[in-house]
This record gives structure tokens, sequence and C-alpha cells, in this order.
């Protein structure tokens, strides 16, 4: 969660009450607590002209939104086709091998989670990965190690 | 210290997503720092040039001769700032390259801004003819003609489709409504692409530019540019480009007081690859989920909130002001007759000079992956080009003399696409990559059509056993039925070219999938299913090496003595084969 996350009704204020809003709403949601919970689901469908069955819908489609929380550090590892090709699967597993998590997890100390990304597009770069907002890129099985080493 | 140059020199750092990531701001911050103890010396940023390869990089400009300063490390910079000639440059230990050399064999008219200007300065987007297009338009020019001056260039959609933009604005244009729309469509979502990416970080007012002049043509008061949010960089340029066409009256009530009014929103996406297909795209800006809808209607008579809307890329766009400024001939002179103009690609994968180009329609695939990208970047050979991402397939190497142009490479079974090229060498299965695709286009499927949604799931299935050598020949056949009927029943783009991949793989390497199948065999040693390591005794020094990086200890033997790998506890990570000394381990 970030220090000043708005609440609902400042988040509603700012994207508006109709249907067209349901996108955005979510993602200020997502942006200021870093995952959706029911709750604020319900929260916002009882403050605005939005059904909770299209939010809940519209939620799971999307595969930014997340329903349950991250742990502190995101990474991301690229599954682009240049990272493809160039190894992305072998990133995976040294990352598995280090922390002991597969896709979609996170750690027992909730200092990682790790998820993959369709492409980053930065291609030149492959393979490529992003924790949290900061891109790593020509990346080795050392050269990670290394990077994870020093969160 | 303070030394004085003759005359001043500009510094420029390229800040794209590329070269951030690659370590420009580090560039930058240092530059920020020393250069207070020069005078002369002037820096700046500018976006990607598309020399993604050679990030992070400075370019100077000094008498008149552009170089390119690149892979620098910021402890360079003090070093270089003693040293601004051009002469000193070229003999220094830099590795300092001609731009003008360097952009060989390249048209850009699209990226002619790009790696240039500064991106969040509108003056030097006007410095280079900026808006002079749309100053034109509104001055001049009747929106029937503006839409016959594009029809007359010839210029074709370069989000994929290749239909042509003249008419698709001609209809959006006749349809009679009081409320039109038209929208940016920013969804690059394709993998291995990063042109869009490029044009709207290097260049974002021209994006703009060109939007204003559709809104102008169709009779649109309002445009929405629909932008992935992977592109946070892009978003934030876009954002700050239209704050400033705003305060210079470049958007607004009363556009440059010509009386048309018109402003830009921006929708950021949310992670679904099906929204690049523009029903879906205009179901998620209308806040729903992103599923496409049964055309006709099209959306040039009902669109977004069912009004009348016209979507183009950005690529498209961004030839618009170029071709009101150049005039139609200019831009039909390019290219080919039936696909003029020219055409971004972004060059990725296994190749030397991976970043973005662009060309003449109707140069071939050799001229791109030798001339221009310098061939593999590894040591084996280039075996095949990947294009248009997962709608998209692969043309190997005996056929690079194809000419680039819609026609040319729908015929191979392959399509211009957006334009992303992921070239791959003799260490890539195409098996492998073909499963690749299905895995994306499976996983983004919105799950509308049966044959989507299903099908490519029993394709996956298929090609996952063949990886893992559990197939046989009627499980092929089956492929090949799957890859046909899903083509035909799935209403969008997405689902009919889904098998494209596959297809394509199939079609020029059908001995590898025999290899798979039959053999059980998979000779590049990517299906790690189908791989066994071996250690050869005779070569085999006893170094102990193998054993001790063996994450599971499955590798027994003692010092000095040959090694042994128990099949049983492998894991085929290949490290064994990494740290042998003496090339004693290989891979059946």
């Amino acid at each position: 969660m970030s220090d000043n996350a708005r609440n609902i009704d400042q988040i509603i204020a700012m994207c508006g009450r109709e249907e067209a809003a349901a996108i955005p709403i979510l993602q200020a949601i997502q942006h200021d607590y870093g995952f959706i919970s029911k709750e604020q689901m319900k929260e916002v469908c009882s403050k605005t002209d939005i059904k909770e069955n299209r939010l809940f819908g519209i939620a799971t489609f999307y595969s930014q939104f997340k329903l349950t929380p991250s742990g502190e550090n995101l990474i991301r590892i690229c599954k682009g086709t240049a990272c493809h090709v160039r190894g992305a699967d072998n990133l995976i597993d040294v990352i598995s091998e280090e922390l002991g998590i597969g896709i979609g997890e996170t750690t027992a100390d909730n200092k990682f989670t790790l998820e993959t990304v369709a492409c980053l597009g930065c291609c030149s770069l492959a393979p490529a990965i992003m924790i949290n907002n900061e891109v790593y890129g020509k990346l080795t099985a050392d050269k990670l190690r290394g990077i994870l080493n020093e969160f | 210290m303070n030394s004085k140059l003759p005359q001043s020199v500009l510094l420029k750092v390229g800040m794209g997503t590329c070269g951030i990531a690659a370590g420009a701001r580090a560039i930058y911050d240092k530059l920020e720092e020393q250069v207070k103890n020069f005078q002369n010396i002037e820096i700046d940023y500018t976006s990607c040039n598309g020399f993604c390869h050679l990030e992070p990089l400075i370019e100077t400009i000094i008498k008149g001769k552009t170089l390119l300063l690149a892979n620098l490390s910021a402890e360079q910079i003090p070093f270089l700032l003693e040293n601004l000639t051009n002469k000193k440059l070229l003999s220094s230990k830099v590795l300092v390259i001609e731009k003008d050399k360097k952009l060989k064999g390249q048209n850009r008219i699209v990226l002619e801004n790009c790696g240039i200007i500064n991106p969040d300065k509108l003056n030097d987007y006007l410095e280079k003819d900026g808006y002079v297009a749309l100053k034109k338009v509104l001055n001049n020019i009747s929106p029937e003609e503006v839409i016959e001056n594009i029809k007359k260039s010839g210029l074709r959609g370069r989000g994929g489709a290749g239909f042509s933009t003249g008419i698709k604005w001609d209809l959006a244009r006749k349809a009679q409504s009081e409320q039109k729309y038209v929208i940016c469509n920013a969804d690059e979502g394709d993998p291995g692409a990063f042109m869009d990416r490029a044009v709207m970080e290097g260049d974002p007012h021209r994006v703009i530019e060109g939007l204003i002049i559709c809104g102008y043509a169709i009779g649109a008061s309002k445009g929405y540019i629909y932008c992935r949010a992977e592109y946070p960089l892009a978003i934030m340029r876009l954002r700050k480009a239209i704050i400033d066409a705003k305060e210079s009256n470049l958007l607004g009530e009363n556009v440059l007081n010509s009386g048309f009014g018109f402003e830009i929103i921006i929708k950021e996406g949310a992670g679904a690859f099906v929204c690049g297909e523009e029903t879906a795209l205009i179901a998620s800006v209308e806040g729903q989920r992103g599923m496409p809808r049964i055309k006709p209607p099209f959306p040039a008579t009902k669109g977004l909130w069912e009004k009348p809307t016209n979507i183009n890329n950005v690529e498209t766009l961004a030839n618009i002001p170029w071709i009101i400024r150049k005039g139609a001939d200019s831009f039909s002179a390019l290219g080919t007759e039936k696909s003029p103009g020219t055409k971004v690609f972004s060059l990725a994968g296994k190749i030397k000079n991976a970043g973005l180009i662009e060309i003449e329609m109707g140069v071939s695939l050799r001229d791109i992956i030798y001339g221009i990208g310098g061939g593999s970047s590894t040591n084996k050979e280039v075996k095949a080009v990947q294009l248009g991402g997962p709608s998209g397939g692969c043309i190997p190497a005996e056929m690079f003399d194809t000419l680039v142009d819609y026609e040319s490479l729908m015929s191979t079974g392959a399509i211009v696409g957006s334009g992303g090229m992921v070239a791959v060498d003799e260490d890539t299965c195409m098996v492998d990559l073909a499963k690749y695709f299905l895995q994306f286009i499976q996983s983004e499927s919105c799950g509308k059509c049966t044959f989507c949604r299903i099908g490519t799931k029993r394709m996956l299935e298929i090609l996952t056993r063949m990886t893992e050598g559990k197939s046989n020949m009627e499980e092929l056949n089956k492929l090949r039925a799957l890859a046909q009927n899903i083509g035909v029943a799935s209403l969008c783009a997405l689902g009919k070219t889904a098998p494209n991949p596959v297809m394509t793989t199939l079609r020029y390497f059908e001995s590898e999938y025999l290899e798979h199948i039959n053999e059980k065999k998979c000779s590049t040693g990517v299906c790690k299913a189908l791989v066994i390591y071996t250690i050869d005794e005779q070569k085999c020094i006893g170094c102990t090496k193998c054993a001790k990086n063996c994450p599971v200890d499955t590798i027994s033997g003692s010092l000095k003595k040959p090694h042994y790998i128990h099949q049983e506890k492998c894991i085929k990570c290949g490290n064994c084969e990494k740290v042998c000394p003496v090339g004693a381990v290989s891979k059946l």
C-alpha cells in the first residue's frame, strides 16, 4: 500500500461513477493498494452504477489486476519472443532455485512474488526481467543471482 | 578545472525505455554533475534512435558531424568531456560510430525525429516542421480533400491487416452522426514488437498531430489513445505532450482559432492481448471485458458507444503529418506499387544489430537480416525469422529473398503484422517456438469462440506431448485439422490467425516435428524432456566440477576418475555441460 493511498470515495470522485469508469477505478485501487480486495469491489459497486458481477468480471479478465497481495518486490519475467529464444525459461529456473517459488507464488518471508509478463518491449536487451519498475536486461544466470542478492 | 572548447558541443543521451534499462539514467546524472566544470557543453536527452544494441549511448554533434558514443558506462564520462573533438573521439577506446553510416539502407519517415528531438519539448517538434501539416489542413484543406489525399498516398494500416487508411477514413466520414470518435490503437501487444513504443516515447506530438488531423477529416471532436499499461514512459510523455499542445492551442475547443474543436483522452490498457483487436479495444474503452464483437456493423458505422469510430494504429497516424506536408505523391513514390511508403520493424532475437529500423517497402528480408541487422549474434547461422508475432509466421533462411510488402509476405504464410521481426538461429527448436506462441494465444484467448478457447488448448496439449516425446503421427494430423478449423471458426483476428505459427513451422520445418514424433529427439537440445546429458569417460579428467555444480547431486565419481550422470534424478539443467573444462559432457 502506498503511503498516500486514496480511499474509495476519493477514487470514485476522480474516475467517475459510470460503467466506463470501472477499469480506471480498478487501476487506481491496484496502484494505491497493490491489489484489489473483494470488500473494496463491493464498496465501489455500492457507490457507483457498476454492478458487482460486472466489476468482478472485469477484474478477473485483465491480467493487470491482482486479487491477492504480492510480496514486497514483484519480479516479472518477460516471456516475449526474443526473451524466449534467448533463454527466459532458464531465468525462471534460476529464480525457482534461488527463492524456492514458482510463477504466481510468493516467498514465505513475503519478500518476492514471481510473475511473467507477455512482453516488456525491451527485446534488444533479451532476456529481460522487471523488478518493481526497473528493467534489467541481457541477463545470465549469474547476473540474475547477483541482482537478487541486492534485495 | 575550467576547460573551454572552441565551439559549443551538444551531447544528447538516448533515454527511451530500453536506453534507461541499459543504464542511460546514470550516464545522464554523471554528465549533469560533471558538465558544470566545462563551458560550451550543453546536455539534453532524446529517446530511442533505434540502435538498441549500442545502448546506453550519447550522440555528439561537432562541426556538423554526428557521432554515436556507444555502450557507455558512467565512469567514461570524465574522459569523454575532456576529449570532445571528432578526431580524439574516433581514436579513443570508446566505441564510436558515425551515425550516417549506421543508417545505411534505411529511410526514415515515421522515425525522422526519433532519437533526434527531446520528446518532452514541444519546441523541438515545432522546429522540425511539427504541426505544419495541422495548420495546412485547418487553413486550406477540406476534410474530403484530406481523405482524398490519404487515399491517393496509398497508405495502408500499419497495425497488421493492411487495409487502406483513406477508405477507412472515408467510411467514417460518410457515417451520419452528431458524435464521432477517433482512436489511436497503442496496445502494441505482439511479443517481440516495440515500434509503437519507440514512436510514442520518441515523438509523441507526431502521433497527436496525426490523430487531430484524422479527427478533422472524419468529423470527430474526441480522440482516445489506448495505450498498454506496460509502457509507463510512453504514457507519461504522451500526457506531457497533450498538456503542452493544449497550452499552445493545438488541442482544445478552438484549435488554432479555426473553429474546429478536438480533445484527446489517454486510456490505459489493463493487460489483455485481445484488446489490440479493434472491437475488443472499443469494449475495453467502454469499461467492459475486452471481448470482440461481430462485424458488421464495422466501427466506422457503429463503434465506441455505438457511434461512428475510426481506429488507426500508432505508426499509421505517425505517417499522416508527413504525407500532408510532403504530398501524397512523395509518399506513393516510396516502396512498391501496392505497398507504398516505409515500414518500421523491430529487430530482435539472435541478431547482431538488434533495434528499430525503418525501411522502404519492397526491400528483401536478406537485406534486413544481413545488411542492416548484421546477421547472427551467435556462432550459429540464422535459421528463420519470425514475423508478426502470434498472428504471424516463420520464414526459413532459404526464402530470405522474399520482399517485405503485404502481398509477398502473405504468400509465405507470414504477415507484415505490426512489425516485430525476431531472428532465430540453429539453437532454436521450431516445435518449441510453435508451442511458445500457442501458449501465449491460449492464455490470451478471451474465451468467446469455442474453437479458439478449446481448440488452441487441444493444440497446445499435442505440442506439449511432442516436445516430451509422447506424441504420434495421428496427433500430427489432428494438429493440422485443428489449425484449419480454428482459423475458419473464430470470430476475430486473434483466433483466425492463432494457427499461423504452427502452420508455417509445419510447412517449412516439418522434419523437426517428425524428429520429435518418430525419433523422440530434439537436436537443438531445447526440449529438455528429450535431452540426455552424458559424460565421455575418455575425455573426463575427474576434476569434480560437474558433480559440485549439479543442483540435484546426481553425478558420481571421485577425484581424477571418470564421472557418471545418474539419469533418473537429472533435471537437465545443463550446468555440467557449462562448467566442464574439457568438453566431456554432451547432449544426446
